[in-house]
């Protein structure tokens, strides 16, 4: 029942928040706000109450399941549950729900209650994405994402708001549907071998296909993940979609939407499809530090300071992709750190773009300049991300990136010599947006207030996670180690290229056990 | 011979039949709107418990003509259900308008009468009536409108294109008669029995001239030229009836006696094939050069055709259940945003323009939610039967391996997206809320229509998150049939 609570009382609040309508904005935001940290608590309760269970792996493959019949004549089960990889995302997801609710608790000012309505509804679509374990009730959630991410871009986005919306619609939409198709062949399959016909992710695993029918339905499958998450070249969507998007909606698109194509690539294609993913390793990997330069290199000629962040999410999400498809131990839980940690720092940054729009009205960076003897905090807390997104020791983003370049020089090291070209890629565009914006003379003369004790607790709350995950990443890995252990269980080979990893290229968190 | 016990299965298309008969003497006794919109509703609504209450009595075979069974009745229930619902939104139209509209009621029941008997008709001879019955009321119907010069042109159009594919479809029974020596469709599979059979010249004459028929009433690419002016010259309860009934019949007929396995690899197959897809990327890409709301509708309604035909081509008994679900979506779904257009429309024009949607939400936000959640369903978003429908046809067409429709089902329908969110972006627009909304804006809701779009919305819903119940009940009426 916590696993359906954890949907309820999002959805549920939304159509309260709805209902509440746009004189009561106050009432709104305080029901919005409770209902997203209501969800951080329960996520927090299940870290806690169930900690052996999330850390030992018991044989059973998940924390907490619900599993209800739901359309039995196609063999449809309403089936969700938690196990460490979901559980991490998931209070990734709350986390940034409440930033992004208290982002916009000024900038947001017309058409309250259905704007906290759908940010309600798309977090519910995400927690449902990532608790699925049915895939009709994955593509279900899936698609349910969709439509009020539209209507939060649509409504309150910025001037080329229309275009970008549907532009995004139909990138996922059609996407979606390919990996609609896929899942149905699967089913199909799985059905016409084993006589059952069944959406059960745990059933369907091993199902067994001829190779060419595993590369098409796993390409399916990759579809739909590459757009979320996004992979170059089916990337294009994303710049516009954030830069238009209103400051929680960036947030909740870079911060957690992308996060969920991470998350399929983990859960569901490479073990469903191992022998294809295997094959397919060779040119996912090169996508992904495609991505990493190209996006780095785009970000760095950027003048829309939006724009810019936006195009560093392709690159350091190229890192993802590049973890999951090395598959071994360290890439993976490099992986995930990277989501996580990507989502809290891109996050902070565009709140911080946010807080800049909301002063001065542009997103322009040569209308900007000198910003620091202006608004010297919120300067120095963009410094500090934009340091974070560029990799410094220290914060929860190195980690990520480090493990995965670890992880993939034991399978190919040209490419991690071209990864770790990005990551130089990086400091350019991230100090060249320091210099631009926050160093110099103040030759605009801009006069504007500095952070409010509101900023001050989103991004205070930011910084101290980043910080932790820096130095104690061992919380993470040992939440999702087990998880992800399990999950390379299920394939047959690790390494999933060339050379077998060794034995011993376990993390600290998992070898601790 | 008719007996007593064959009249018991036929109380609901006699019930409908006596509906417009009732309407018609009403009429003649005194002129009244309200009455005549009543007794046609009451009607209606008898003879919808009447299939309810005769589902113990059948299967039974009446005559050769009629054969009245789970499947038939299934279809004769939504022909008469969605003739309801077009009854309820008329009546608040037509007030408006400066026609007389009482003998509206009469044309309603009898084209629905000429529905009912085409899903029933296990011969030549009954298809060919309820077809004209259908059509010939259907061109007053069309029509109706006579101070309107678009509804008498889509009244003529319709007319003469109408009267020349039941002309086409006519003589392809004469050439199957000819060939075979019967017009019962029940006996014809036996007569065919070699594979030679299948290539035969004239039977495939004929089954061509039958799909010409066919086809035109279900608006399919080659032959759905008619649609967007009919659409948009209608006014817009009967195009909701258009759309619905009238394609349902014809498709309630289709399922039941042209299926054909993909495995015999006939030339029938490869023609709905390239209907199917043809009527997919027809009616997607033409419906992305029009502004008029209901010239859209129209097009997207031959890309559900579409759709509607891949599940129809996977065959079998999934292809033939995820065809009967996709349809009842299609029709609640289509009944529910013309039923929108219809609550906006006004004594003049009718509200098919984008501009008479713009910033609708934040005015009349029930309305325009309901607007909003059917376009979404057309377009096969969550938690509507759109969906599901969708869904449903992509697994049949997954089982029978048909992926190059399948790959054009996908790509057609995210180009049908741009179109939906199109209309949708106008209804949550909100750049001229300061202009002085029109009064058929802030007009309120009448109570037919109320609880026509309560009802179809949450249909709606149900369908797409709890589609379980109706699949059970589209499992039973297909375990005779098969």
């Amino acid at each position: 029942m916590t696993l359906v609570a954890l949907l309820l009382i999002p959805f549920v609040a939304g159509l309260v928040a709805w209902g509440l309508g746009d004189r009561r904005a106050r009432a709104v935001r305080w029901v919005t706000l409770a209902a997203v940290v209501a969800d951080f608590f329960i996520g927090l309760a299940i870290w806690v109450g169930h900690a052996s269970e999330v850390a030992i792996a018991p044989h059973a493959p998940w924390i907490l399941e619900v599993n209800a019949a739901w359309i039995p004549e196609l063999g449809i089960r309403f089936h969700l549950a938690i196990d460490g990889l979901s559980l991490v995302l998931i209070m990734l997801t709350a986390l940034l729900g409440v930033m992004s609710v208290l982002c916009s608790w000024t900038e947001i000012t017309e058409r309250v209650g259905f704007f906290h309505a759908n940010i309600l509804w798309v977090l519910t679509g995400i927690i449902g994405v990532f608790l699925a374990v049915d895939l009709f009730l994955f593509y279900f959630a899936w698609e349910v994402m969709l439509v009020p991410m539209y209507f939060l871009i649509v409504i309150w986005g910025h001037e080329d708001r229309v275009y970008a919306a549907i532009k995004f619609f139909i990138f996922t939409q059609l996407s979606g549907l390919l990996m609609l198709v896929a899942i149905l062949a699967l089913y199909v399959m799985h059905g016409r071998a084993t006589g059952t016909y069944t959406f059960e992710y745990a059933a369907l695993l091993n199902t067994p296909m001829s190779p060419t029918a595993e590369m098409w339905v796993m390409l399916g499958f990759f579809a739909a993940f590459a757009v979320k998450l996004p992979v170059f070249p089916f990337h294009t969507w994303l710049p516009d979609a954030h830069t238009e998007a209103p400051t929680a909606g960036s947030v909740i698109l870079a911060g957690l939407m992308l996060k969920t194509g991470g998350y399929g690539f983990i859960r569901f294609v490479v073990p469903l499809f191992p022998h294809a993913a295997y094959r397919f390793a060779p040119v996912a990997m090169i996508l992904g530090v495609i991505g990493i330069l190209y996006g780095a290199f785009v970000a760095f000629s950027q003048t829309d300071l939006k724009r810019l962040v936006a195009y560093t999410s392709v690159s350091h999400l190229g890192f993802v992709l590049l973890g999951v498809f090395a598959w071994n131990a360290l890439a993976l839980q490099g992986a995930v750190l990277q989501m996580v940690c990507h989502g809290i720092s891109t996050g902070a940054l565009f709140i911080l773009v946010g807080a800049f729009q909301e002063r001065m009205h542009t997103r322009d960076l040569g209308r900007m300049g000198g910003l620091w003897a202006a608004a010297p905090r919120l300067s120095g807390m963009t410094l500090f991300f934009a340091l974070a997104s560029l990799g410094l020791p220290g914060l929860g983003d190195f980690i990520g990136e480090f493990l995965v370049m670890l992880g993939t020089f034991r399978v190919d090291r040209v490419l991690t010599v071209f990864a770790a070209i990005g990551i130089l890629f990086a400091t350019f565009y991230a100090l060249r947006m320091v210099q631009r914006a926050l160093h110099g003379a103040n030759v605009h003369n801009w006069t504007i207030s500095d952070l409010m004790p509101r900023e001050w607790l989103i991004l205070g709350v930011l910084v101290f996670s980043l910080i932790f995950l820096g130095l104690h990443p061992q919380s993470i890995f040992r939440v999702s180690g087990p998880a992800l252990d399990r999950i390379q269980a299920v394939v047959p080979f690790t390494g999933a290229t060339v050379q077998a990893a060794p034995t011993d290229a376990r993390v600290p968190g998992g070898a601790s056990r | 011979m008719i007996t007593a016990a064959d009249l018991i299965p036929l109380a609901p298309s006699i019930l409908v039949s006596l509906t417009a008969i009732a309407v018609m003497i009403a009429i003649a006794i005194r002129r009244s709107h309200f009455a005549a919109a009543l007794i046609c509703a009451i009607g209606l609504g008898l003879s919808l418990l009447a299939i309810w209450a005769v589902l113990p009595y059948v299967p039974r075979q009446v005559t050769p003509l009629i054969i009245v069974d789970d499947f038939g009745l299934y279809y004769s229930a939504l022909i008469i259900g969605a003739t309801l619902a077009v009854v309820l939104l008329s009546y608040p139209y037509f007030a408006r308008l400066p026609d007389p509209p009482e003998e509206l009621y009469i044309l309603l029941p009898t084209a629905a009468f000429g529905g009912v008997a085409i899903v029933l008709s296990s011969h030549f001879a009954s298809f060919f009536l309820g077809l004209e019955v259908l059509s010939v009321a259907l061109y007053g119907l069309i029509a109706y409108t006579v101070g309107r010069e678009a509804s008498i042109e889509a009244g003529l159009k319709y007319l003469v294109l109408a009267a020349s594919s039941a002309a086409a479809l006519v003589f392809g029974m004469a050439l199957i008669y000819a060939r075979l020596g019967t017009m019962e469709f029940a006996r014809m599979p036996a007569l065919l029995t070699t594979r030679a059979d299948f290539y035969d010249p004239l039977l495939l004459a004929g089954v061509a001239l039958m799909i010409t028929g066919i086809g035109f009433k279900l608006a399919v690419v080659p032959f759905h030229m008619w649609t967007p002016d009919v659409y948009e010259g209608a006014p817009a309860p009967i195009t909701a009836f258009v759309a619905t009934v009238s394609k349902g019949a014809l498709f309630g007929l289709l399922l039941r006696y042209f299926r054909e396995s993909p495995s015999s690899g006939g030339s029938v197959f490869l023609v709905f094939t390239i209907i199917a897809a043809a009527s997919m990327i027809a009616g997607n890409v033409l419906a992305l050069l029009q502004n008029n709301v209901k010239r859209i509708l129209a097009y997207s309604s031959i890309a559900h055709l579409g759709y509607l035909l891949v599940a129809f081509q996977a065959g079998g008994m999934l292809g033939a259940r995820a065809a009967t679900f996709y349809l009842t979506a299609y029709i609640v779904t289509t009944l529910g945003a013309f039923g929108v257009v219809a609550v906006l429309s006004d004594g003049s024009r009718d509200a098919d323009r984008i501009e008479d949607y713009r910033g609708l939400f934040w005015r009349r936000p029930a309305l325009a939610g309901v607007m909003a959640i059917m376009l979404f369903s057309l377009a096969g978003i969550p938690l509507t039967a759109g969906f599901f429908g969708k869904f449903y046809v992509v697994t049949a067409g997954a089982s029978s391996a048909i992926w190059m429709l399948l790959l054009v089902l996908v790509v057609t329908s995210a180009v049908g997206l741009y179109y939906y969110l199109r209309i949708v972006v106008a209804l949550f627009a909100t750049d001229d809320l300061a202009a002085a909304p029109a009064a058929s804006v802030l007009r309120p809701l009448h109570a037919g229509s109320g609880i026509v779009l309560t009802a179809l919305t949450g249909i709606l819903f149900w369908l797409g998150v709890y589609p379980a119940p109706l699949i059970e009940v589209i499992q039973k009426i297909f375990v005779g049939l098969l």
